[in-house]
């Protein structure tokens, strides 16, 4: 029977042609978007095209880029994490003032750090398994109370809304070095930020692509009964993703604290929902089980590009929240209408 | 196929409750599944089918009666649990993952992996493969097992649900209402299917509410109504007619046919 048939599959099969194949990708609304907005800059900014704004461009898109890689990965899995922004800051703070109050070792500090972040992250996790309330609900909660202790601890221990320079404790050139260095490639400074970004990019996809976690990151978000059913670890693989965002927010904390030696308390807030609006640009379903790590990326890119492309172009930067909401309607609009045309291709 | 009574039920219920708070979901109920033969749970809407599929595939524990896997008194803890001593439930409606490919969700659960343990995949070219060699056995010919399954019909996906069973090494298929939201020709087909599922030795408990698809392929009829057992017949101790009679109501279809009769 199968030997009968393999030529009228293979005939078939050649129906499908790339152009389909590319338009069932989830990031292509976003690509698309993205080359838009690489052009409209180029246009209206002729500093856009050298390779020193580039480098800009890509230090903006990958402080984005890093936390957006794993929210993304958080709605593909249906759900979202409001306490992203402010977990970035508060573990910079954790590091810092571990360091600091302990006299330690930077090293020590981060990975203290990292230990309590991912305890946050799988606090979200637990709760929202546990409870089974929105996750909406739950991270805002864990983000109105990282707010408040960002601000409370710090004026505690440190007296003021900023934590001491720990710029001359011991570890600090090779901390630096790992999460706030400049590689400079043909003449031009690239941060570091940018390599761990496209890292998490590459990672991410992978896990998501090829191993049963990303099979199981799909089918939580896209019918958490059915994954159930069949013996997915709903619960496992949510509190999993949680704590990915959480890393994901220890990577971009440690480059907050090792670039600038000292963190604002009062930071991050707003930054979760760039995260998300990163993601979404990116393709990803709002409702879960739909999208891609590589989308978030371009999502991120064309953040990168709008903010700093307003200051190339020298216009008044106060309107870069008006093109960002235009862009977020126009790629949504643009990735349901290029889903409706994938799916009635098939 | 041969009839063996004396041979050990893959599952057996007996006497088996199921309370929610103060209501009684099930009461005394006894189920008996054995390899190469298609249990038939026949009810109407709220008659205590849910609970009792639930019961079978591990979502719900029973607080009642027991439970016996290949004559061992035992309790399942989680589908997972279910799934691992070979009891496989297709849903009617939660089966599958709408948006994602054929591929990944006739494997989702239970996927094939390669590699060292930090770089460990999945096998996807196997996983491929199978799908797509699985299936064209069911008689389904897919052009391409990356379509998200929601573009298949709903008998093409209650199939692709029991291939997937069959292919995983059920010993025990439970079918939620298999056609309950198709017409004729795909009724024949997944029944077609049940059959086939049957003649490789599984052992089948089918839900429906439609007798007539249940005596078509069913060697035991268990009817419930609100709750409670109200007949467990052989194929050879009842008729069609009489499965549908006691199906629709009995004596209440006698006293409404009274009722409505024309002058």
């Amino acid at each position: 029977m199968s030997a009968t048939d393999a030529p009228t599959a293979d005939e078939r099969i050649l129906r499908t042609s790339p152009l389909r194949k590319l338009l069932g990708r989830p990031e292509l609304g976003s690509v698309v978007g993205a080359i838009a907005v690489f052009v409209f800059f180029a246009l209206a900014a002729d500093s856009f095209l050298r390779a020193a704004s580039l480098s800009t461009v890509l230090y903006a898109s990958s402080t984005i880029g890093i936390m957006a890689v794993p929210v993304a990965l958080l709605m593909i899995g249906g759900e979202f994490d409001l306490s992203a922004g402010v977990m970035v800051t508060s573990s910079a703070l954790i590091s810092s003032m571990f360091s600091y109050q302990m006299t330690a070792n930077v090293w020590v500090g981060v990975g203290v750090s990292l230990l309590v972040t991912l305890a946050v992250g799988a606090f979200n996790g637990f709760m929202l398994t546990r409870t089974k309330l929105p996750s909406f609900i739950i991270t805002l909660g864990t983000f109105l109370m990282l707010t408040g202790m960002n601000l409370g601890f710090t004026k505690l221990i440190d007296g003021t809304v900023s934590t001491k320079t720990i710029a001359d404790m011991e570890g600090f050139p090779s901390a630096r070095d790992v999460f706030a260095s400049t590689i400079t490639v043909g003449g031009v400074g690239f941060k570091i930020t940018i390599v761990w970004w496209l890292a998490l990019v590459a990672v991410a996809s992978w896990i998501l692509l090829r191993t049963r976690a990303g099979n199981w990151i799909f089918a939580v978000g896209g019918n958490q009964d059915a994954a159930r059913a069949v013996g997915v670890p709903v619960a496992k693989t949510k509190i999993g993703l949680y704590m990915g965002v959480a890393f994901g927010a220890w990577i971009a904390g440690q480059h907050l604290l090792f670039s600038y030696d000292v963190v604002q308390s009062g930071e991050g807030v707003g930054n979760e929902l760039i995260y998300i609006i990163a993601a979404v640009i990116g393709g990803c379903l709002i409702t879960g089980g739909y999208g891609s790590a590589v989308g978030s990326a371009v999502g991120a890119f064309i953040f990168g590009m709008t903010s700093k492309g307003i200051v190339f172009a020298e216009w008044n930067p106060d309107w870069f929240k008006f093109f960002l909401g235009a862009m977020l309607l126009l790629a949504t609009l643009l990735n349901a209408w290029v889903r409706k045309r994938a799916e009635a291709t098939k | 196929m041969t009839r063996n009574p004396n041979r050990t039920a893959l599952v057996e219920l007996s006497g088996v409750s199921k309370h929610y708070g103060n209501v009684r979901a099930l009461e005394g109920v006894s189920l008996t599944v054995r390899a190469g033969e298609i249990t038939c749970v026949l009810g109407d809407n709220g008659a205590g089918k849910s609970t009792l599929i639930k019961i079978v595939s591990g979502l719900h524990q029973h607080d009642g009666g027991t439970l016996a896997l290949d004559g061992e008194e035992t309790r399942l803890a989680s589908p997972r649990d279910a799934l691992d001593r070979g009891i496989a439930t297709v849903y009617q409606d939660l089966a599958v993952v709408p948006l994602m490919p054929v591929w990944r969700n006739f494997f989702l659960g239970s996927e094939p992996r390669k590699g060292i343990a930090p770089f460990k995949r999945m096998d996807v070219d196997l996983m491929r493969r199978t799908t797509r060699a699985e299936l064209l056995r069911m008689g389904i010919d897919l052009r391409d097992v990356d379509q998200p399954i929601d573009t298949l019909s709903g008998g093409e996906r209650q199939c692709v649900a029991i291939a997937r069973a069959v292919y995983f090494g059920a010993k025990v298929l439970v079918l939620d209402e298999p056609t309950a939201a198709l017409g004729v020709k795909q009724s024949g087909v997944v029944l077609k299917y049940v059959a086939a599922a049957r003649d490789q030795g599984l052992g089948v408990v089918l839900i429906t509410h439609n007798p007539h698809h249940a005596y078509l392929v069913g060697d035991r009829f268990v009817l419930l109504k609100r709750g409670t057992m109200v007949g467990n017949h052989e194929r050879d101790d009842i008729t069609l007619d009489e499965l549908t009679r006691q199906m629709a109501g009995g004596n209440e279809l006698d006293d409404l046919r009274h009722e409505l009769q024309r002058p």
